[in-house]
């Protein structure tokens, strides 16, 4: 596979993941359709629970920016508390 | 579990009343928290199967990120090719039955501003035209057991199997670079595999390796681990053998190499795999990527290690028989020179025997026996390398969770 757009990688997403990732289940709640649009687009969302609970709202906070500015994630500035949100919610330290 | 404070104060009374721990008490001198992953990973990892791999524990699917199991180092100086760990950084891979991996098709290129002689060589050709050279050397992830440190940091939350060891066989990059005719202004050699991000925008997995370092005899190409050809997922079919260094180095798929003249500034070297100035005991600079003053350098060579292979928290062992605690230990090159275990948390150290020398860049399998009367006991272990360096019993902390060396302790009850 040649590298490709992020609006190709959104469509060709379903033939792209690996089948036994769908065995991850992330806890429901606000946001969550945001999380599994734009953070798999490049990972499988494991990353997320395997990074809890230890991270407060400003570590969750790091993590998405890093995405955004140095791997480059075309995650709309909208969508940024949304995630956040939810990662601090329901994979943050209590 | 005792803390510090607490232990020192009990400690102290204990002492004016002229009284010391009893024997075989698990509290030891040393108050080694017991390390534990976040319990986010321990609910993710599964055993799981890769093409190619027997079940290994998961950590991420995608990219795979898949570690070997402590028991698999047990008794086994070289790590089955099926077993050995997985990991990868971006997802965007060459699939298995990519023709650019075929092994008629496969060419490394090799080229900057710092050689004289650009070339290309296909496999058969790096086979056929250059000395073919075995070594056996320890392969470890940079953030091998980041999963154990405290507080955790975030990455790849891995334990103890981030690691692995084989016999490399593959042709010298010296021999390689030497064909490409470096010129005197050479100061890193940079290179790239095949793997790419799904992204454009992500900064691509790209390494460099001072000249010094990829000039070393040792520094290999290697296209076999064990006898047979890499698996596809530890860099079929040719990677970098950087021995002595952490895995990071050791890009897989390896497709070009470029020799450059001033230090290479992509994210993968400029950002990542930095660990703080002058906080480890390294002696391998990598000086071209240093800034004067700067904060932080390259992550080079692997800190003094050992790890227990045969025995677990918990586990019964039976109480007047002998036990044997056995384990390997290795370093970044300068050779293990002692290995000492302790049965008493701690208190009072032996020496390991150290099983065979498979060469510096090894690690050594060691053993130790004792006879255990009833109770608890805190077995330690400790390796010092041919330099006088040795573990620690605190990890020095540093932000992406590297080096973790502390001295493990796992607790058993004779029974």
């Amino acid at each position: 596979m040649k590298t490709f757009t992020a609006l190709a990688a959104l469509l060709l997403l379903p033939l792209a993941a690996q089948a036994d990732e769908s065995q991850i289940k992330l806890k429901d709640g606000p946001g969550k359709d945001k999380v599994a649009i734009h953070c798999a687009v490049c990972h499988s969302t494991d990353y997320i629970p395997m990074n809890s609970p230890f991270l407060d709202r400003k570590g969750w906070e790091g993590v998405v920016n890093k995405m955004i500015k140095v791997m480059g994630a075309p995650i709309p500035q909208e969508d940024v508390p949304v995630i956040v949100d939810y990662l601090t919610r329901h994979y943050g330290k209590s | 579990m005792t803390t510090r404070r607490e232990f020192l104060t009990r400690g102290l009374a204990l002492g004016a009343a002229g009284l010391w721990l009893p024997q075989g008490r698990a509290e030891g001198l040393f108050d080694i928290p017991v390390p534990t992953l976040p319990p986010g990973d321990v609910e993710q990892s599964v055993m799981a199967t890769l093409p190619g791999k027997r079940p290994l524990i998961k950590r991420t699917w995608r990219p795979a990120n898949f570690e070997t199991p402590v028991a698999l180092f047990d008794r086994s100086d070289f790590t089955p090719n099926d077993a050995f760990f997985v990991r990868w950084h971006l997802a965007d891979l060459p699939e298995a039955n990519d023709p650019r991996l075929a092994e008629t098709n496969y060419v490394l290129k090799i080229g900057g501003d710092a050689v004289e002689n650009p070339l290309s060589l296909s496999l058969p050709q790096l086979k056929r035209e250059f000395e073919q050279v075995e070594l056996v050397a320890v392969c470890q992830c940079s953030g091998n057991r980041r999963g154990l440190v405290q507080p955790h940091v975030a990455g790849v939350e891995w334990g103890y199997g981030a690691m692995g060891q084989a016999r490399w066989r593959g042709v010298r990059l010296r021999d390689v670079l030497n064909r490409a005719r470096l010129r005197k202004e050479a100061l890193e050699v940079v290179y790239d595999g095949l793997d790419r991000p799904v992204l454009e925008k992500t900064p691509d997995f790209i390494k460099s390796l001072p000249v010094w370092k990829a000039l070393d005899e040792n520094t290999l190409l290697a296209w076999e681990m064990n006898g047979e050809p890499l698996p596809y997922h530890n860099g079929y079919p040719l990677r970098l053998v950087v021995p002595g260094w952490t895995a990071t180095y050791w890009v897989k798929m390896i497709s070009e190499i470029n020799v450059v003249s001033k230090p290479y500034d992509g994210f993968w070297m400029k950002t990542a795999y930095r660990v703080p100035m002058g906080k480890f005991p390294v002696t391998d600079r990598f000086i071209s990527q240093e800034v004067p003053g700067g904060p932080n350098t390259p992550i080079t060579e692997m800190v003094v290690n050992s790890l227990i292979t045969n025995l677990e928290p918990n586990q019964k062992i039976r109480a007047g028989q002998w036990t044997e605690v056995r384990g390997i230990a290795w370093d970044g090159g300068r050779g293990i020179r002692l290995v000492e275990v302790s049965t008493d948390g701690g208190r009072s150290w032996q020496p390991a025997e150290l099983g065979r020398d498979l060469g510096n860049f090894a690690w050594r399998s060691w053993s130790y026996r004792f006879k255990p009367r009833k109770g608890r006991y805190g077995i330690l272990a400790k390796a010092t390398n041919a330099a006088g360096s040795t573990q620690t019993f605190q990890w020095i902390a540093n932000p992406a969770g590297y080096h973790h060396n502390v001295i493990q302790r796992i607790d058993v009850e004779a029974v």
